[in-house]
């Protein structure tokens, strides 16, 4: 394949991985959200699948395949049923000021490149285009874990952190070695079910997932 | 194995781990955990005492390397002279206290379990002389820890009781801090003998090969000593030991106050003449200021007291104050290089570090007895205790004797070996030392006399006169496990009185090793008789001499007034006719240090009610007087009320933060990691 070719499926499938960074900024509905996850991770899958081809570094497909068995079919999965026993797939969170969100979300993007661009001169990855992007997904996740209430977005929200940050590895040094990243993969799997857990108690202790009833757990002087 | 002083001591140690690990195995049965437990640890206290005798005696260093620790830290350990000492000093009292511990937590039986008790009481002991035996500064602060934890939660024992658990508190702040300085010292000086390449500084070994420059050799021992005297309770460090001391298992007291606190001793002497071994005289007059500082305000602190553990507390401040008295003098000779004035001062602080343990020993184990017996620590509703507790009075009068240095005990030999360090300071060549040092001699009499003046009142408030208190309890004589710890205890304080020679020729190895000269103690014939530490026309003293002389006056007084019967005979005592005296009017404790708190009334805080009824008739006449005294402690606060208030501000600022929203922690990372990036792009 043609490494002009490669370039821009990658800055392609990065395009996707932003836009539905985007999409789960604003996303109100539950199952929405757990599908833009679950594509995310898909667009991870290939881009990395991708540059494991060009970089001819085998490992790659191995993360690959975790990305899409974990991030793909595993954690939407966990998630998916974490809403159904919890009883929240038909509550719509209110997602105060859309607009706003977004251009900070923008603004992030653009502060992302402004920092990347030192860093895009002196590589010579094929993938380097795409590290700014991926710093934004990161910084994305952040601002969605802010600006979100309910406990499950916020969980959703991390996850795509952590899918940034995978981003980032992937078109930075293309790729972890393979025992960090099945490390990293284990703690990803871990967290979901703590997570799990924790939603229970938190929604049994408060009838509710709205992460703001917890500012009551705050020590009064 | 080999036999040698450190495969004894080391042994000794795993013995005590060993009762710890049995312990849940006879949980069941208190009465014999009880026994087994404090029997096992008092036969390790015998092997430690044959480790460390043996240690001094031969001038024996031995090492060894136990593989265990962190990875490529091992643990060193080594028993010198100077620890075999300590060690001799630790499993002396230790031995004493686990006999009498095997009576006394007896009394425990049937009102709460005594287990955690007896598991600290093994892993204190353990701690302590590994503190001892440590020769890297990893395995020191680990030893350091384990010694602080096992005895917060000995003073924590009796933990239903708010002022148990204010005073742990107290004391686990006091010892985090002081461990920090330790810490921080270490780290200096592990430092500066590798730089921060390499790891190989912490052990004793490398910094005693490296040279310290000046500066960073006064930080590290600053800090050591900060630390080490937070531990010893040196005025101003001493508030947690008035608190931990009273409320901890008298046993428990005993070993912190006559053992604990000397680890601290230990580790100044350790750090300034075996690690540090160059240092000027300012260092030694830091230490003499504040010893003599300790000193002085320890025993006037004591004479207000009237809990008896809490006189006996403030009265560990005091002699931890002498026993620095005497390092300091040690240092600044040795800065001068004057070798042997040097070893008399170090001979002197030492031999009063083995004596305080034996006699503060023997009294919190007498005051442990009459809390046994009474259930009552303040001396106010105590009284007439002699009757009926004759061996623990004998017992505690022979502690009163020797910690007020009075012959023929021991505590007079130390204290005048201090007296002849201070009287020979003038051969000192800096003028302003000259001057000084004399002064700080009146000082020492002055604590002298008002330590006696401090003991006449406790033994005489408690043991003496009448039963003052409201209640009346059933009192009974201490059993023979606690009074045959006690018995050794004074035959120990009497043995050290009076054959000083014998102790002072065992243990002259150390200022040899440390200050470069061995101490001449005997000149001319009989010179096992006579303790003559620099010259016999200057001075001397035989501990046997005198104490026949005593002995001999009083058979001949006892019988001058027994051999007649008749001679002595009671009667009721004369009240000038009032005819309605009672208990409540004999001299209390109060009332007996009331001319001393008139003249030092300006060194305390005090707050003194009187206020009277008057009956109607007329108010010439009251119907009742009430008294209302408050003493506390200056330093409370001068010192750590400040820095309570001001943590408290920063934390209450701190907590602002803290708005419990989630959202609002995320937007502090947020925001730091923007501000990060833009800053390090």
């Amino acid at each position: 394949m043609d490494i002009n070719v490669v370039a821009q499926l990658n800055s392609f499938l990065a395009a996707f991985v932003l836009l539905t960074a985007f999409g789960m900024l604003v996303q109100r509905r539950m199952y929405g959200l757990v599908h833009l996850f679950a594509w995310q991770g898909l667009f991870l899958s290939i881009n990395t699948a991708i540059v494991g081809f060009v970089a001819g570094k085998h490992h790659l497909y191995i993360s690959s395949l975790l990305t899409l068995s974990l991030k793909v079919f595993l954690l939407p999965y966990i998630l998916h049923v974490l809403i159904q026993r919890l009883k929240v797939h038909k509550e719509v969170e209110v997602v105060e000021n859309v607009p706003m969100t977004m251009l900070m979300g923008i603004a992030l993007v653009i502060f992302s490149y402004y920092l990347m661009s030192p860093v895009t001169q002196l590589s010579t990855l094929v993938t380097r285009s795409t590290l700014a992007v991926a710093l934004a997904t990161v910084m994305i996740g952040l601002l969605m874990m802010i600006t979100r209430k309910h406990a499950v977005t916020q969980i959703i929200g991390f996850l795509a952190m952590e899918n940034g940050l995978f981003f980032a590895a992937t078109s930075a040094t293309y790729g972890m070695p393979l025992v960090v990243e099945l490390g990293v993969a284990l703690d990803i799997l871990i967290a979901a079910f703590i997570f799990g857990i924790f939603f229970f108690h938190i929604h049994t202790t408060f009838d509710s997932l709205d992460v703001d009833q917890m500012a009551r757990l705050k020590e009064e002087d | 194995m080999i036999l040698s002083p450190i495969n004894i001591i080391s042994s000794s140690v795993l013995l005590l781990l060993l009762s710890v690990a049995i312990v849940p195995l006879l949980k069941s049965n208190q009465r014999l955990l009880i026994n087994t437990s404090f029997m096992l640890s008092s036969l390790a206290s015998l092997l430690g005492i044959a480790g460390g005798v043996w240690a001094v005696g031969g001038g024996i260093t031995n090492k060894l390397i136990l593989p265990i620790g962190l990875p490529d830290l091992p643990f060193h350990l080594r028993v010198d002279p100077l620890a075999g000492f300590f060690i001799t000093v630790i499993c002396l009292l230790s031995f004493f206290v686990s006999l009498y511990s095997v009576g006394y937590i007896k009394g425990y039986l049937g009102r709460r379990p005594v287990t955690s008790l007896v598991i600290f009481y093994c892993i204190f002991l353990a701690g302590i002389l590994m503190v001892v035996l440590a020769d890297d500064a990893l395995f020191f602060l680990i030893a350091w820890e384990v010694m602080a934890a096992a005895s917060y939660f000995l003073v924590m024992f009796e933990d239903e009781r708010i002022e148990n658990r204010r005073a742990a508190f107290l004391y686990m702040i006091v010892a985090h801090v002081g461990a920090i300085a330790i810490l921080l010292s270490f780290g200096i000086m592990a430092g500066l003998t590798t730089g921060f390449e390499s790891f190989n500084g912490y052990t004793f070994d490398a910094m005693r090969q490296a040279e310290f420059p000046l500066k960073w050799a006064t930080a590290a021992f600053l800090l050591a000593f900060f630390g080490f005297a937070a531990k010893a309770g040196v005025v101003p460090l001493h508030v947690w030991l008035p608190e931990a001391h009273p409320v901890a298992p008298s046993n428990v007291s005993a070993l912190m106050s006559g053992v604990m606190l000397k680890t601290a001793i230990y580790g100044i002497v350790r750090v300034s003449f075996d690690l540090i071994r160059v240092f000027p005289w300012w260092w030694g007059a830091i230490v003499l200021i504040l010893g003599l500082i300790s000193a002085v305000m320890g025993v006037l602190y004591a004479l207000m007291q009237h809990d008896l553990k809490r006189l006996l507390a403030y009265h560990s401040v005091e002699n931890i104050g002498i026993i620095l008295i005497g390092i300091g003098l040690s240092m600044i000779f040795t800065s001068f290089h004057m070798p042997l004035l040097s070893a008399l001062a170090l001979i002197a602080g030492l031999y009063h570090t083995m004596n305080h343990a034996v006699f503060k020993g023997l009294l919190f184990m007498g005051a442990g007895a009459v809390l046994h017996a009474t259930d009552e620590r303040n001396m106010e509703e105590m009284g007439g205790l002699i009757h009926r507790m004759p061996w623990t009075a004998a017992l505690f009068l022979i502690g009163c004797v020797s910690i007020s240095a009075l012959p023929p005990f021991n505590g007079f030999v130390s204290e005048w070996l201090t007296f002849q360090a201070f009287l020979l300071s003038p051969a000192l060549p800096s003028p302003l030392l000259k001057l000084l040092i004399p002064l700080g001699a009146a000082l020492l009499a002055l604590t002298g006399a008002l330590a006696a003046a401090c003991f006449v009142k406790a033994f005489g408030v408690t043991f003496l006169g009448h039963w003052r208190g409201h209640r009346n309890p059933r009192v009974h004589e201490a059993d023979w496990f606690m009074r045959s710890g006690m018995i050794l205890a004074a035959l120990t304080c009497l043995l050290l009185g009076i054959l000083p020679t014998l102790f002072i020729d065992w243990m002259d190895i150390i200022p040899e090793q440390l200050a470069g000269s061995k101490l001449r103690i005997s000149a001319g014939e009989y010179n096992w008789m006579w303790l003559t530490p620099v010259a016999p026309e200057r001075a001397s003293y035989s501990g046997l001499i005198v104490f026949l002389g005593i002995l001999l006056v009083v058979v001949a007084a006892y019988l001058v007034l027994h051999i007649r019967p008749g001679a002595i005979h009671r009667a009721p005592i004369w009240d000038c006719g009032f005819g309605k005296l009672n208990q409540r009017m004999q001299y209390n404790a109060t009332s007996f240090s009331m001319p001393i708190r008139r003249i030092f009334g300006f060194l305390f805080n005090i707050k003194e009610q009187v206020k009277l009824t008057p009956r109607a008739v007329h108010k010439a006449f009251p119907k009742r007087l009430n008294y209302y005294l408050r003493i506390r402690d200056r330093f409370w606060n001068w010192l750590y009320k400040p820095v309570v208030e001001f943590s408290f501000r920063v934390s209450r600022k701190v907590g602002l933060l803290q708005q419990g929203r989630i959202q609002a922690y995320l937007i502090y990372s947020f925001i730091t990691i923007i501000v990060l990036l833009v800053f390090s792009r």
